[in-house]
């Protein structure tokens, strides 16, 4: 990792997490779905840095955002999770060249790249909304928030990702 | 030795991820007990702040609304007065006399969430303030939920919208005893279940508190009946009630503390320990 890629990395955790805790968690559109931007971190965390790090840093990013919600270590786990999970996602969505030519996530096809959005965050709702539900009798309501809850997440983090992209071109 | 030791290099980020997600874990699972001391929660220093700078910003653009619901409120409380003083001389009344049961705080609520499965609200009031764990929460409609959590400055309060509440509430007619619980699906909606089925009951009747508990004053009000059915089994109503509180817009709440709960405690215990 470069210092200006450490730099923007911190920066990015800060603001995505207050933007999380003040804004996109009141949103509530039809009681219950909200979008959880805040992953975008674990996405774009730079291809070639140290992977403990990422699952140490993502699990601090979940639980910054549990103390906030009262929601004890929901997103925590989801985090680690799917910071653990990455490498394997990156590699069935870019193919195995995604560790030597390093494959730039803001310039890979659209295709894959929505592949490797989709996944992560369809696993990361998922395996919140179990341990926040918690029960097998509402599976139905598990089901239906990670569906709309993740669409949602996914419409934002590809809106991120191309207002970025503008910006730096 | 040297085996053991390249296994776990090998293996450095399964095991961090492991530990990490067991922690988690475990963190999630002592929310789900009903107040058990809370290491992770919105009622610390850092946090509270936060959301209590988030508030004073916010709170600007529902002051009309507010202001209307405390004027109702003001309203509704003369005219209970102006009763009250035709009935008893007030004059001789001095106030060292008008000791009561329950003791009243206010508080203003700087989080509040209702779309998950276990929903809580953080107030600005804490410790400091006297405010302690089973204090009832209601707002000028009705009832809000139990403060769960303390600190120094901000206090939590389990929702009634939380899986795990369980209020005792009666038909404000027939007297009739249940308990009040959440299914999660709608957050105005909350049901009422264990109304034996002799009950009398109509859509439309009012629910309120019953006095069965040590947290709440009897007649705190909920809501009303939207539909019932009986359950499986044919022995008890299952009501679903529409509640009084719009739960998704709580500004501020009262806090009542009812001074006689540690000695009803105390003499049930007592009880039950006679009994074994």
């Amino acid at each position: 990792m470069k210092n200006n890629d450490i730099i923007v990395n911190i920066v990015r955790f800060i603001v995505l997490v207050f933007l999380q805790v003040l804004m996109l968690n009141n949103i509530n559109i039809a009681g219950y779905i909200n979008p959880y931007l805040y992953i975008f971190f674990i996405l774009m965390y730079p291809l070639d840095g140290n992977k403990g790090l990422l699952i140490f840093l993502s699990f601090l990013l979940g639980l910054s955002i549990d103390i906030f919600e009262d929601s004890g270590g929901v997103h925590a786990a989801a985090c680690a999770f799917i910071a653990y999970i990455r490498p394997v996602v990156l590699k069935y969505s870019f193919g195995v060249s995604y560790e030597y030519n390093s494959v730039k996530i803001k310039k890979a096809d659209p295709m894959e790249r929505l592949t490797y959005i989709a996944s992560l965050v369809f696993m990361h709702h998922f395996v919140m909304f179990s341990l926040e539900i918690f029960s097998v009798k509402h599976i139905l309501l598990l089901l239906k928030s990670t569906l709309f809850s993740g669409i949602f997440t996914i419409i934002l983090i590809v809106c991120t990702l191309v207002l970025f992209n503008r910006k730096s071109t | 030795m040297q085996q053991i030791i390249f296994f776990f290099i090998r293996n450095k980020n399964f095991l961090l991820f492991a530990v990490l997600f067991t922690i988690s874990v475990a963190l999630t699972i002592q929310t789900h007990n009903y107040h058990n001391d809370k290491y992770i929660s919105s009622a610390n220093y850092i946090t509270g702040g936060i959301y209590t700078f988030r508030n004073n910003v916010a709170d600007y653009f529902s002051l009309g609304k507010e202001n209307e619901q405390l004027l109702q409120e003001n309203l509704m409380l003369r005219k209970k007065l102006d009763q009250f003083k035709e009935v008893v001389n007030v004059e001789k009344l001095d106030s060292t006399f008008l000791s009561s049961k329950f003791t009243y705080f206010t508080a203003r609520v700087i989080n509040n969430n209702y779309s998950k499965t276990k929903n809580q609200l953080t107030l600005d009031k804490g410790r400091k303030d006297s405010i302690k764990i089973d204090l009832a929460v209601i707002s000028s409609k009705g009832i809000v939920g139990i403060v769960s959590d303390v600190s120094e400055n901000y206090a939590t309060v389990q929702s009634i919208l939380n899986t795990q509440s369980r209020i005792n509430a009666k038909l404000k007619n027939s007297g009739d005893f249940g308990s009040l619980k959440w299914d999660t699906k709608n957050p105005n909606i909350a049901q009422l279940i264990d109304i034996p089925r002799i009950a009398k009951i109509k859509k439309g009747d009012t629910i309120v508190t019953g006095g069965r508990s040590t947290i709440f004053p009897e007649g705190i009000l909920i809501g009303t009946i939207k539909d019932f059915h009986l359950d499986n089994d044919d022995n008890y109503y299952y009501v679903n009630i529409d509640l009084f509180n719009d739960m998704t817009s709580l500004e501020h709440v009262y806090l009542i503390e009812n001074n006689d709960a540690q000695e009803i405690i105390e003499l049930e215990k007592g009880v039950e320990d006679e009994e074994q």
